[in-house]
């Protein structure tokens, strides 16, 4: 089987709101069943880097960007259907 | 009603939009500090209104904004907006403005809940740094609707409403509704929206006979007064104007009893004095009954006491009316060289009577006009629907009244119309405070311009009809004759001159004549007198002559006797004796 890919996510979070906290959770399960020890998630805190924010244009909390492999995506909210998410992210859900 | 609520817009703070007749029709601009939501359907110009009240802000009120952009680009915004002169480059690159592009693309994907927090974050640095007093989010309904539900687009919605209220910061949301203004697209959540914001404005864009239409309407606005009615509106070369119907608060312009030259001397006579400053004047009249003229000749009089004067033409291009008036002896050439005179051809303005309006009033705003002449007003009647054309001859004459500008139109009738469906069309007549008519007589196989006085408010008016004449010289009246009850005109009046003046010359020369003999026969009583009184003389003379002779022929003979007696020696004879 040849290499798979490795993943590189960003994601924007508002502090510790609620729907920030899931999003984390969400995304933290799901690599770990997808995407075992081939993701890297890099986390940013609108509430202590705003300007960073405005750079990249994030203006919904939480969003999920995926940076690698191309092309990037972008997903908002708290990743809770997983399908829906796993779609936007070209994975095929496990038929376990 | 709405002047009664007046003293409240003193209590609450207003940002200015500089929209020419929206801060008027609310009493100075949107609630300051406070949010105003503006709705309506596609087109309706939700984000040039948006971007002109944060251009304003920043180039007149010294308040800094952003603008929130969830629809288009904000590159495209720009570009659109470059025409409207509002230098948006430069006020970004002084840091006044600034545009956020929070347009979520088309690809993205929505998994969950999720909140504005973010972006909040993220506009509260940008307004601390650049000190940011207004900031409007263009096309909310976009980012709302990728919420999963009314219960989180509530939330946001309130969320973002705080956020704005805890910044004092003047904020404009709009949201898309359905064409006809009346749903909003898709979900509720903007009448929770309309509930929340201290201001909402519906904007709406259709077609009336198809013409195009756009009208504001305010909806509410907390604390103050404002035009409840729906007020026509246009996208022009400055951006948003609105047209005012009645403005809240303004006090009626006092009537100026002062009088402004018709141009026509005897005209001025027949009405008192001339046209009432800032009156509005109707001339009616079929083509050719010299309408033109006669307003021109205002517009010239005008122009001699220094006034400023606007000349809107629609029949022709303006360069070919002022050929035209030369042959009568109006010269506006010069008045428009040093500048004092603007003509406009109205010819090139297309759309609604609304857009005339508005054109008129900015021309007017521009060219500071006092005096203004409008040739035809009834070509704005061609399009849109009586309602709307109606209220903008309304609007016009009000609008033109508290400017104490003084407004002349002409109106052009159809062959076929009645004299006394002379203003209908517009309703003007109704309107207006002085409506001079013009039309042909015909009488002995000739036409004759008549002019009469309908009506004048506040003028003692002739009620004659004048015979209007058109000279090189310019323009003049001339009495008119009745005989026989029938007015003359023309050759009959040139002719009933003549005989007059014929008469007139019979009566002179006879009244000489007899005066010649009388003095022929003074003369003679005179000659006679003298000759009689000569006779007189002559017999006075005579009659002393012969009682000389009498006393001298008694002496000689007395005398004589003497002597006699002397030489005969005779005894003296005593007297009585013989």
């Amino acid at each position: 089987m040849s290499r798979r890919p490795q993943f590189k996510f960003r994601l924007y979070l508002a502090g510790d709101a609620l729907n920030s906290t899931q999003a984390l959770a969400n995304l933290r399960a799901l690599c770990r069943t997808y995407l075992p020890d081939r993701h890297v998630i890099e986390i940013v805190d609108v509430f202590k880097e705003p300007k960073r924010a405005l750079e990249d244009g994030i203006f919904m909390t939480p969003t999920l960007v995926k940076l690698a492999p191309l092309p990037t995506r972008k997903i908002v909210g708290t990743l809770n259907h997983t399908a829906t998410v796993l779609t936007a992210l070209g994975l095929e859900p496990v038929t376990s | 009603m709405t002047s009664l609520r007046a003293p409240l817009i003193k209590g609450l703070a207003k940002a200015p939009t500089g929209i020419a007749g929206f801060d008027e029709a609310t009493g100075g601009g949107l609630p300051h500090g406070r949010t105003t939501l503006v709705v309506g359907g596609p087109g309706s110009g939700k984000t040039v209104l948006a971007l002109q009240f944060l251009t304003h802000g920043a180039h007149a009120c010294k308040e800094p904004g952003i603008f929130v952009a969830f629809e288009e680009s904000t590159n495209n915004i720009v570009v659109n907006a470059e025409s409207f002169g509002w230098e948006l480059a430069a006020l970004t690159r002084q840091k006044k403005l600034f545009f956020v592009d929070a347009h979520p693309g088309s690809d993205i994907v929505s998994s969950g809940n999720f909140d504005l927090g973010g972006m909040l974050a993220a506009l509260e640095l940008q307004v601390k740094t650049m000190k940011a007093r207004r900031i409007v989010f263009d096309a909310l309904d976009v980012v709302l609707a990728l919420l999963p539900d009314l219960a989180s687009q509530r939330r946001e919605l309130y969320r973002l409403h705080d956020w704005l209220l805890a910044h004092q910061l003047t904020g404009v949301l709009s949201a898309k509704t359905s064409v006809d203004g009346t749903r909003d697209m898709g979900s509720r959540i903007f009448d929770v929206a309309q509930f929340m914001v201290d201001c909402a404005l519906i904007l709406n864009h259709r077609a009336v006979l198809g013409v195009s239409q756009r009208n504001l309407r305010v909806l509410k606005y907390r604390g103050s007064g404002f035009d409840e009615n729906e007020a026509p509106f246009l996208i022009g070369k400055q951006g948003v104007e609105v047209a005012v119907t009645r403005a809240p608060g303004r006090v009626s312009v006092k009537a100026s009893s002062e009088r402004v030259s018709s141009g026509v001397e005897r005209l001025d006579t027949m009405l008192g004095g001339g046209y009432f400053r800032g009156a509005s004047v109707l001339i009616t009249g079929f083509s050719g009954t010299a309408k033109t003229t006669l307003s021109a000749a205002f517009a010239e009089a005008a122009c001699q006491r220094g006034e400023r004067t606007l000349f809107v033409t629609f029949d022709s291009e303006y360069s070919e009316v002022i050929r035209n008036l030369l042959s009568v002896g109006i010269r506006l050439d010069r008045y428009v060289k040093s500048g004092i005179l603007r003509m406009i051809s109205a010819r090139t303005i297309a759309g609604s009577a609304e857009t005339y309006l508005v054109r008129v009033k900015a021309f007017a705003k521009e060219h500071q006009a006092r005096c203004i002449v409008i040739d035809p007003i009834s070509l704005w009647a061609s399009p849109g629907s009586d309602m709307t054309t109606q209220s903008v001859a309304d609007r016009l004459i009000h609008w033109s009244k508290g400017d104490g500008t003084t407004l002349v139109c002409t109106n052009l009738l159809d062959e076929l119309s009645s004299e006394m469906e002379g203003g209908s069309q517009l309703q003007i007549s109704a309107l207006a405070d002085t409506w001079i008519h013009l039309n042909y007589v015909v009488q002995a196989g000739e036409r004759n311009r008549g002019l009469s006085i309908v009506k004048s408010r506040g003028t003692a008016h002739s009620n004659q009809v004048r015979e209007l004449i058109l000279s090189d010289q310019g323009v003049t009246l001339a009495d008119t004759y009745t005989a026989g009850g029938e007015v003359l005109m023309g050759t009959l009046r040139w002719q009933k001159e003549s005989a007059e003046r014929m008469a007139n010359v019979a009566t002179d020369v006879d009244e000489k004549r007899k005066r010649v003999e009388l003095d022929t026969d003074e003369a003679a009583l005179a000659v006679r007198i003298k000759s009689l009184q000569t006779e007189l003389l002559a017999k006075q003379v005579e009659k002393d002559l012969l009682a000389r002779t009498t006393e001298r022929s008694q002496g000689e003979l007395s005398k004589g006797r003497t002597q006699m007696k002397e030489s005969r020696g005779a005894d003296a004879v005593k007297p009585g004796q013989r």
